[in-house]
């Protein structure tokens, strides 16, 4: 009996998620069908005449995922390394600590402060002098061009960065702590560094186990919603500059969700929504995979 | 030129100084948000903020029913999502422990830990708003559940397994039937790590924002009806806060600040029941 209600309740967990798969790609069945693959890279984004292409949000939650991370594995990196290694003994609980809060604020905190703090700070002191200076170089002049909004693509995944860093760097320090001491002590033996022990010898041991913690961070950038939509700025078109307003998959659901009227243009934002489920499921999978893979290696090991 | 020995020690000096900024920079950014909703939020909380409703813009008012609605809300998600949440992780901890559906399971409850909560909105809106009619409490409550769901099966499957397997194995040898075994004895050894997990289920959902938005909507009015749009403090945060009203983003910055302080004071508490657990098992 008990043991029939506990599997019923696992069976549950299971259900639900093939339930939310299913009803997913019912609601995005018309639109699919209406435009196709064509939804994925087609860019007009225009509720008055029916027409709808993914590709403004998708490549806006690409770019300011991509961004976050960039942003923040080697911040993360860095905490990994002060906590575990450099840290005194009487810090590192305090500091940990305080980097785990990071993730505990609710993200529409982040949205709040980002439109309010954040970004009037950021469009007054370093937007003009960004743009100004990178004025002129090919690439870089386009990527930083515009009026300083203090709102946009830049703004959002400045953000985002900050929010998965806690994330990234709990599982680096996870797999930091798998390493065999020996090996380590043995590297100090030999005269090495803390820096270089850190980076020739823990980092390529863990480096399965470290993808799989930013794959972990990647999973989470790209669901992000709320404090995405509060500086994002909102607006469906693909700008080469990162200072220009843009949207992402889950702004435009927080935005226009409520207000879709007519099957198309709801059942288009349901064909996001899918998109979405289905991208975050694939980073997913191949975190645990790795991380997986790294445990079973540190298993094997002696020490 | 440097010698090989100055330029190693130079490198470490500098990535260390590097790791150091670094860490510097996350406690900065973390007391920059903190000093701000302290010093934005402190000047709304007044006695007025729990026994007033959501005013009309230029109108003095609270957010007293939305503090109620997101009580509501949450202790709803918390008894519905919870109590399945426990039975699985039981599953997965005491019945099924390494066979391919427990590793099947453990997956799928992975995915579901990390499906972006405005999905699980959407997924609620689709099952329980289009078929009902209309936004109402009962599809915000159930959009919560389905995200304390996962994080209670984690914990519960965790906390479980730190049970020594010595008190099963005792318990059995006395003739106990395994639902006995694990009701009785390993839920009461285990049940300070698996309360610790439902409060942090507890902290995750009092501040979702996305699965709210098309579920349990938002009300003006004072409402403690589960068949009609709910006003919650996180929804009410986010419609003062992106309209142009100033009282309203004084309302907006004390709801933040009254929800960041519960949710940071469960996580500390959280945690720290927790490492006291990890120590002395």
């Amino acid at each position: 009996m008990f043991r029939n209600l506990t599997r019923l309740a696992a069976g549950l967990t299971f259900l639900i998620v093939i339930a939310i798969l299913i009803s997913l790609a019912y609601g995005a069945a018309p639109a699919l069908h209406k435009f196709g693959l064509g939804f994925l890279y087609n860019t007009h984004w225009n509720p008055v005449t029916e027409q709808f292409g993914g590709a403004p949000a998708i490549m806006g939650t690409l770019i300011t995922s991509f961004l976050a991370l960039l942003f923040a594995v080697p911040l993360s990196f860095g905490i990994a390394l002060y906590i575990n290694e450099l840290a005194p003994t009487w810090l590192k609980r305090p500091i940990s600590t305080a980097i785990e809060l990071l993730a505990a604020i609710p993200s529409i905190i982040y949205g709040m402060w980002g439109l309010f703090v954040f970004a009037p700070w950021f469009a007054d002191n370093i937007q003009p002098w960004v743009t100004e200076h990178t004025s002129g170089i090919p690439i870089l002049g386009a990527l930083f061009d515009g009026p300083p909004m203090g709102i946009g693509m830049f703004t959002a995944s400045l953000i985002l960065a900050i929010m998965i860093t806690p994330f990234i760097t709990a599982i680096m320090r996870e797999v930091f702590g798998l390493v065999p001491s020996v090996l380590k002590e043995s590297a100090y033996g030999l005269g090495a560094t803390t820096w270089e022990v850190s980076w020739n010898v823990v980092l390529p041991y863990t480096r399965i186990g470290v993808v799989g913690g930013i794959m972990l961070g990647l999973g989470r950038a790209l669901g992000e919603t709320m404090a995405v939509t509060f500086v994002i700025g909102n607006a469906h078109n693909i700008s080469a500059s990162l200072f220009m307003p843009g949207g992402t998959i889950s702004s435009t659901l927080a935005n226009e969700f409520t207000e879709a009227v007519g099957d198309v243009y709801t059942s288009s934002l349901f064909a996001l929504g899918m998109v979405l489920f289905l991208v975050t499921f694939v980073v997913l999978a191949f975190s645990r995979l790795l991380i997986l893979r790294l445990e079973k290696k540190a298993s094997r090991a002696p020490g | 030129m440097l010698t090989i020995y100055a330029r190693r020690r130079l490198t470490n000096i500098i990535a260390l100084t590097l790791s150091m900024i670094a860490t510097i920079s996350g406690l900065f950014w973390l007391s920059w948000l903190l000093w701000t909703l302290l010093s934005a939020g402190i000047a709304g909380i007044n006695p007025a903020l729990f026994t007033q409703i959501t005013p009309p813009p230029g109108s003095d008012g609270g957010l007293s029913n939305a503090i109620v609605g997101s009580l509501i809300l949450t202790v709803g998600g918390v008894v519905i999502g919870a109590p399945i949440g426990i039975l699985a992780g039981t599953y997965l901890a005491e019945f099924s422990r390494e066979s391919k559906i427990a590793h099947v399971v453990r997956f799928i409850n992975d995915v579901l830990l990390s499906a972006p909560s405005i999905i699980i909105g959407v997924f609620v809106y689709e099952l329980v708003v289009v078929n009902s009619g209309h936004f109402s409490a009962w599809a915000g409550i159930l959009a919560l559940a389905f995200i304390v769901l996962p994080v209670v099966v984690r914990t519960t499957e965790d906390m479980l397994r730190l049970v020594p397997n010595t008190m099963r194995e005792a318990a059995a040898a006395l003739g106990a039937p395994q639902w006995k075994v694990t009701m009785m004895i390993v839920y009461r050894a285990a049940r300070t790590g698996i309360l610790t997990g439902i409060l942090l289920a507890v902290a995750r959902i009092s501040g979702e924002t996305a699965p709210l938005l098309f579920t349990a909507l938002n009300n003006q009015f004072w409402t403690t009806s589960l068949s009609q749009p709910i006003a919650n403090l996180p929804n009410v945060i986010f419609q003062f806060a992106m309209s142009p009203y100033e009282d309203w983003h004084r309302l907006a910055w004390a709801g933040a600040l009254l929800i960041t302080a519960a949710v940071l004071i469960l996580n500390i508490v959280a945690h720290s029941v927790l490492r006291h657990k990890q120590h002395s098992n």
